[in-house]
C-alpha cells in the first residue's frame, strides 16, 4: 500500500509519464482512494500547464540597444 | 541589424552560419533567445542592472567562443549554461562574503508542503487579465528559492528536457528532478490560495 508521502514524491515523474507501467498503476490505483492526493495532483497537474510556454516579456528596447551595440563592437574586433 | 530573412532559419544552420562568421546569422540566434536569457538572468539575479550585464556577457562569450559549441546539445541549453555561470558569478560578486551556487545546501524534501487542499475554479485564469495573471504567476516564481527557481524556469516555462536541465544548471538528474517536484508543489500551494473555488477554503490559511 502506497502512503501518501510515497505518492508525493512520485508525483513529479507521474505528471511527466516519467514511470514505469508497475508504478503508475500503484499511483492511480492511490488516487482513487485518496481524495486528498487526487486534488493535489489535479491542481499541481494545473499549475504546469499555466505556466507552460508562459512567453518572456520583450526585452526592454534600451537593454536590447545596448546588447546589440556591445555585439557590433566585439563583432568588429573580431572580423579584423 | 535587420534579420527578418533569417527568422524562419533551422537553429543548426544559423549556428553554422554563425560559426562561418556571419554576423547576421548570429544576431538571429541572439534575437530568438534574448528574452529568455533576460528573464533566466533576472530570476537568478534578481536585479534588472546584474540581469543586463548577464545577458551582455552571455551573448559576448557565446560569440567568442563559438567555435567551442560542439553541436551535441541545443544551442539554447549551451547559452543556458554560460548565463547561469556568469549569473551565479555576479551573486557571488554582491555577497562577496558567503559563496553561493545552485548546489547551496537546501532542506532535503522531508517538509514537502501540501497544506492547501483545495479545487480548483474551472479555468480560473479566465478571472484575471493577461497581466494581472502575468503578474501572479511571476511573483509566485519569484518566491520560490534560487535552487529551485531556475529549475522551474527551464523545465516547465522554457520547456526543456530534465536531461537538459541538469547539463545547463551543472546538476544531476536526480537533482534536477526533486527540486522541480518541490518547486512544482511550493507553487501548487501558492497558485491555489489564489484560484481555489470558493467555499473548497475549509482548509485555507492553516
Amino acid at each position: 500500500m502506497l502512503t501518501c508521502k510515497d505518492f508525493l514524491k512520485e508525483l513529479s515523474d507521474y505528471l511527466d509519464e516519467a514511470t514505469d507501467r508497475e508504478l503508475r498503476a500503484k499511483l492511480e490505483q492511490h488516487i482513487t482512494e485518496c481524495p486528498n492526493c487526487w486534488v493535489i495532483t489535479d491542481t499541481t497537474r494545473k499549475t504546469i500547464k499555466i505556466y507552460k510556454g508562459m512567453e518572456p516579456y520583450p526585452i526592454p528596447s534600451d537593454v536590447e540597444s545596448r546588447l546589440m551595440r556591445a555585439l557590433e563592437k566585439k563583432m568588429a574586433a573580431k572580423g579584423h | 541589424m535587420a534579420v527578418s530573412s533569417l527568422t524562419g532559419i533551422d537553429e543548426s544552420a544559423l549556428v553554422a552560419q554563425a560559426r562561418e562568421n556571419d554576423t547576421r546569422a548570429f544576431a538571429e540566434l541572439v534575437r530568438r533567445y534574448e528574452s529568455k536569457i533576460f528573464r533566466l538572468a533576472q530570476h537568478i539575479t534578481q536585479n534588472r542592472e546584474d540581469a543586463e550585464d548577464v545577458l551582455q556577457e552571455t551573448f559576448l562569450k557565446a560569440y567568442e567562443h563559438l567555435d567551442q559549441f560542439q553541436g551535441q546539445s541545443k544551442f539554447y541549453t549551451w547559452i543556458v549554461r554560460i548565463a547561469v555561470n556568469q549569473a551565479l558569478m555576479k551573486l557571488r560578486r554582491r555577497k562577496s562574503d558567503k559563496s553561493v551556487s545552485l548546489d547551496e545546501s537546501i532542506d532535503t524534501g522531508e517538509d514537502t508542503v501540501t497544506r492547501e487542499i483545495a479545487a480548483w475554479d474551472e479555468d480560473p485564469e479566465q478571472r484575471y487579465s493577461r497581466e494581472e495573471l502575468g503578474g501572479l504567476l511571476d511573483s509566485a516564481v519569484q518566491s520560490l528559492a534560487p535552487p529551485y527557481r531556475s529549475v522551474f524556469v527551464l523545465r516547465d516555462i522554457d520547456d526543456l528536457s530534465t536531461e537538459e536541465t541538469a547539463e545547463a544548471l551543472g546538476l544531476s538528474v536526480p537533482a534536477v528532478k526533486s527540486r522541480l517536484l518541490r518547486a512544482r508543489l511550493q507553487l501548487r500551494e501558492k497558485l491555489t490560495r489564489t484560484f481555489k473555488r470558493k467555499g473548497d477554503d475549509a482548509f485555507a490559511y492553516l
